[in-house]
Formats: C-alpha cells, structure tokens, sequence
C-alpha cells in the first residue's frame, strides 16, 4: 500500500515507530496529486511550499519526541469555505475569487493545533449550494469511481479528494447533506454533527440554522479521531454547545448487541434506485447479524422535508449572501455611475445562476406579503419534522436508511433541472431540518461499480453511539475496495 | 402560486440582482417550478404548532465584556475593492 492511500491511525503509529516522516507522507500526496487531478480536478488552491514547511515542522517535533494529537504530520483537504488565513478562500465563487481570508475559522485553527498539514482549498458548489459540484463558478470535480460522474456535493471536492488519495482526509461542511452525499458517492466516510458540535465560527455561511461542520475520511475510525478533534465550545460561535466532547476513538468497541435500528418505510419509497435498495438492505441486515434488532419506526412527513428546505435556506442564504455587495472584500463591478448600479452589477455577475436562484427564491418567502405562507410555515412544518424524529428515537436508538436514492449521476443530466437535483437530497435533508446527527459509510458497489452508502442516523449529542453502530457495521461489512483510478 | 413578470421584476430589486431579457424569463419559469413544488405543503395542517426557528434552545449567550485584540484595521481592510486610509470607498451615493 503507499502512503497516500493509508488512513490517519495507521501514518500515525508509524509516524510514532519513526518509520516514516510526515514529508514523506506529504509528498507521497503530492505526487499522487500530480498523478490523478488532471482527471478528478479536486482543488482549487495548491498550497505545496506551505504544505511542506508544515510537514518538516512536524518532522521536527517528532524528532524530539513531541506530537500534537492524532493528525500531527497528517495532510487534509480543506473545502473553500474554511477561512485560512493568508489563503484564497473563494467559497467556489466567482464573486471571492480574490479574497484571501484575513484569519483561522475555529475548526482550521483547531486542525493547525494538532499539527495537521494543509495541502489544498478544494472545489465545491458555489456558496455551498448544490448536490454535484458542478456549481462551482470555476469548473466541476470528476467522480473518481467513473470520472463521467459528479462526486456529489456540495462538498464535492473533499469526498473526491480522499477518495482518489489526494488527501488522507478532508474537512466538509453540511447543510442539507453536502458531506453525506458526497461521500456516499465517493465510496468515503462523512459524519454531519449534530448542529452545535461543531463550531461554525470562519465558515462562510449559507443558512446559518442548518449549516454544521463534519469529517470526510477513509473509514469510521479516523472519522471519529478527527471528529474528537474539531468539536466542543466555542466562545466565538455563540450556537456551538457547551457539551462535553467524548473521546470518540476510544468508545468504538463495534459491540451493538441489543440496540435497536429503526427502519423508517418512508425512505424505501418510489424513486429509490433497486440497486441502491438491495446493498442498503444488506448493509441492515449485516447489523442484524451483528446482534441489533431490526424495528419499524414512521417519518410520515418526510416527503415535506425537501420543500421545507427550499424556504429555509434559500431565506437564511438571501439574508447571509446580502454581505456580497463590492464594498468591503470580493469583486465588484468596476465601471459603475452609482451606488446601487455597483451593487446590482457586481452581484450579478459575480454569483452564478443556481446561487441567483437561491437568492430570489429566499428574498421572495421573506417578502412582504409572503412571510406566513412561505417562511412561517415552513418553520411550523420544521417543527412537525423535528418531533417525528424524537417519537422515533423513542422506539429505536438510530435510524436507517439510504444517504442518496441513487448513486452518482452523470455530469450534466441534472444541471439544468434544479428541482430534479433538489430532490437527489431526499435522505439527508430531514436530518438538517431536525438539527440530529448523522453518517453515511459506504455499503457496497453497484453492477457498474459505483458506491452506495448506508446513512445511520442518531439522536442530538449522540455522535459515539453513531460512530459506534457504523463502526459495527464496518467490521461486519469488511474492507472495502480502493477507487480503480 | 401566480408568479408574474413584475413580481420577479420586484424581487430582484430587493435582491440587488440585475436580471434583464432570457435570463429574467428563465429566473420566472424556473421560480414557478419550484414554487409549485413548494406549495405541497399546503396539504398539511399546522395550525396550533409553534415554529422552530432554531433547533437548539439558544438563549442568550453571555460574557464579561473584557477588552480583548481584535483584526487590526489593514487587515480589516485588506480585501477591499478600493479604500482611502481607513475608509471604504463606493461610487457616489446621490445619482442625477
């Protein structure tokens, strides 16, 4: 096996046995890099001299016997919508593509604590908003697994990036399952916290009520050490929960004897893929076998999830998105008589298409005249959604379902249907709405090769019991397959 | 839903967005798609439930107000399109 296709515990113990140094690590990465993303196009900034000045600090702490945690010499990915300080942080956006972040968000500063070693700022939909990658307002990322596909988004490049050893794990972001289904797509690992986790302070944001930071790795493990690492209060993000941060990668014993699985028979309706379903009914019934009981749970209102979102975050990201207006960072329109001819020209045509959309859509449900019968009721419908979840969890101690009703779709078949790639976030969206925790892990390939994940989700601030069920699952499932790229 | 041209017109405004010809019919075709989608929720009774603006009760978060560094003005200023000293600079602001 090289390096770069080896997961964070396993550098990490040979990095302690001093078999290998953190720079051999990170050029192994870069030259994989060079090898592959002509192909995947991941990223959008290369950070290689920085990369490397951080790999030999790391060498040189080792040497002294020193390690800062677990990711100490490790490299990742970071999604562009992590403000870096000194870095380009575009957000995939035309509109910042001169911004250069002036500090650390919590979570970059909390990898830098630990010593990691940032390689690239990777490619996403523009603003966070779309379920291919192919909004980004610079160029879309190939699926590794059949470079004719998206690898999902809006955390497209990330879940590419791990997938294709581009990086040993990667940092997403998750508002309605841009972590999840990507990394169901890309045959990775994504966990979507529960809202709060995770402090959302130097994310640029989209909709500020669902948006949570989450790992993107090889398996359940390393997402629980990186987990570990980036959650916990934050005075700066006053939303973030002052809850205990358990010590995730000691509590996954994969012992799930007696738990309950919920199997809500709303999530295996028309329009899942019959490949999809039958790998996520084996995936069920290989936690059966490892000693969970199988019991039927109801979402009856799942079906509401995906138009409920259409209201909320469009109405959060017209409000966040106002901030883009060419005065204070970003681009802007340079030959403008006049204040408000700036603004409409630089708005214009710095956003892209889907972003504009959002941005009337959220602007008209907040309007006057509209407010009730958009916006309100939505957050009533929001509130329907959030306690069939708590009567769920009354019955099962998570729940199972598919992450995405099919795998990855080709480039350009939904591109210019934007209800139809709405609806691919069928799975994921309900859990955003309902702030609960979530992960997919990936359950199997289809007849074509492409992988399907298994999406377990779980009760607010559960995420060791989460990582534990899918962490039972993966012992039971055993290794999966490299991507062949 | 009934989405008319006008409306779109009305919403761009407040938007600040600039939609003129094709563009601004696609915008239409596409918000009434959407919105029709939307308009599934009609079919369920919420009256008598209470919004959820926010999944996690956050009250008021507090802390000592203790004087503390914050971004220094250059690099507050550092991504601006244009500046003078310590100021932002725009077009003018009274057009005619």
């Amino acid at each position: 096996m090289k390096l770069y296709q080896e997961t964070i515990y396993s550098l990490h113990d040979k990095l302690k046995a001093g078999e290998i140094t953190s720079r051999q690590i990170t050029e192994s990465v870069l030259e994989r890099i060079d090898a592959v993303d002509e192909k995947v196009r991941a990223f959008i900034t290369r950070m290689d001299e920085l990369a490397l000045q951080m790999a030999d600090d790391a060498d040189k702490r080792f040497r002294k016997g020193e390690f800062l945690g677990f990711l100490d010499g490790i490299p990742v990915a970071l999604k562009d919508i992590f403000l870096t300080e000194g870095i380009p942080t575009t957000c995939g956006s035309r509109i910042l593509e001169n911004f250069v972040a002036p500090y650390d968000g919590t979570a970059v500063s909390q990898l830098k604590n630990e010593g990691a070693v940032f390689i690239h700022k990777v490619n996403m939909d523009e603003f966070a908003m779309g379920s291919s990658a192919e909004n980004s307002g610079f160029f879309p990322t190939h699926n590794p697994w059949d470079l004719d596909r998206v690898p999902g988004g809006s955390s497209g490049g990330s879940a590419a990036a791990v997938a294709a050893g581009e990086a040993i794990f990667a940092l997403g972001t998750d508002t309605g399952g841009s972590i999840r289904q990507p990394a169901s797509h890309c045959g990775v690992v994504g966990i979507k916290p529960t809202y709060g986790r995770v402090s959302r302070y130097g994310v640029i944001a989209f909709a500020s009520s669902l948006d949570q930071v989450g790992p993107i790795t090889k398996d359940v493990m390393d997402g629980a050490i990186l987990l570990k690492a980036i959650s916990g209060r934050d005075p700066a993000d006053s939303t973030s929960a002052d809850i205990p941060v358990p010590d995730y990668p000691s509590l996954l014993t994969g012992d799930v004897k007696g738990m309950k699985a919920g199997l809500p028979a709303e999530y295996f309706e028309e329009g899942l893929d019959p490949e999809v379903e039958e790998i996520v009914r084996k995936a069920v019934s290989d936690l059966e076998k490892r000693g969970m009981e199988i019991v039927p749970v109801s979402l009856p209102s799942t079906k509401y999830a995906v138009a409920t979102y259409y209201i909320i975050a469009p109405a959060e990201a017209s409000s966040n998105l106002a901030r883009y207006d060419g005065v204070r960072f970003g681009v802007r329109y340079p030959d403008a008589k006049g204040l408000t001819e700036m603004y409409m020209k630089t708005r214009s045509q710095g956003f892209g298409p889907e972003v504009q959309r959002r941005i009337m859509l959220g602007t008209f449900a907040l309007s006057a005249g509209y407010y009730d019968a958009y916006y309100g009721k939505a957050q009533r419908v929001r509130t329907i959604i959030r306690r069939e979840f708590d009567e769920a969890f009354t019955k099962a101690d998570v729940i199972l379902s598919p992450t995405a009703p099919t795998p990855a779709f080709p480039i350009g078949e939904k591109v210019d249907d934007p209800l139809q790639m709405y609806l691919t976030d069928i799975c994921t969206i309900p859990v955003n709405i309902a702030g609960v925790a979530a992960i997919s892990v990936p359950s199997g390939l289809t007849n074509s090769g492409l992988p399907v994940g298994l999406h377990v989700i779980s009760p607010p601030f559960t995420e060791d019991l989460l990582l534990n069920v899918a962490y039972a699952y993966e012992q039971e499932r055993g290794v999966f397959p490299q991507c062949p790229l | 839903m009934k989405i008319t041209p006008e409306m779109v017109e009305h919403v761009a405004e407040l938007a600040r967005l600039e939609l003129a010809g094709e563009d601004r019919r696609k915008m239409e075709n596409q918000m009434v798609k959407i919105l029709e989608y939307i308009s599934l929720l009609d079919e369920l009774d919420t009256s008598g439930v209470p919004p959820t603006s926010h999944v996690i009760d956050v009250e008021n978060v507090f802390r000592e107000d203790e004087v503390k560094p914050s971004l220094p003005v250059e690099k507050g200023m550092s991504n601006a399109p244009e500046s003078v000293g310590t100021a932002f600079k725009v077009p003018k602001i009274i057009e005619g």
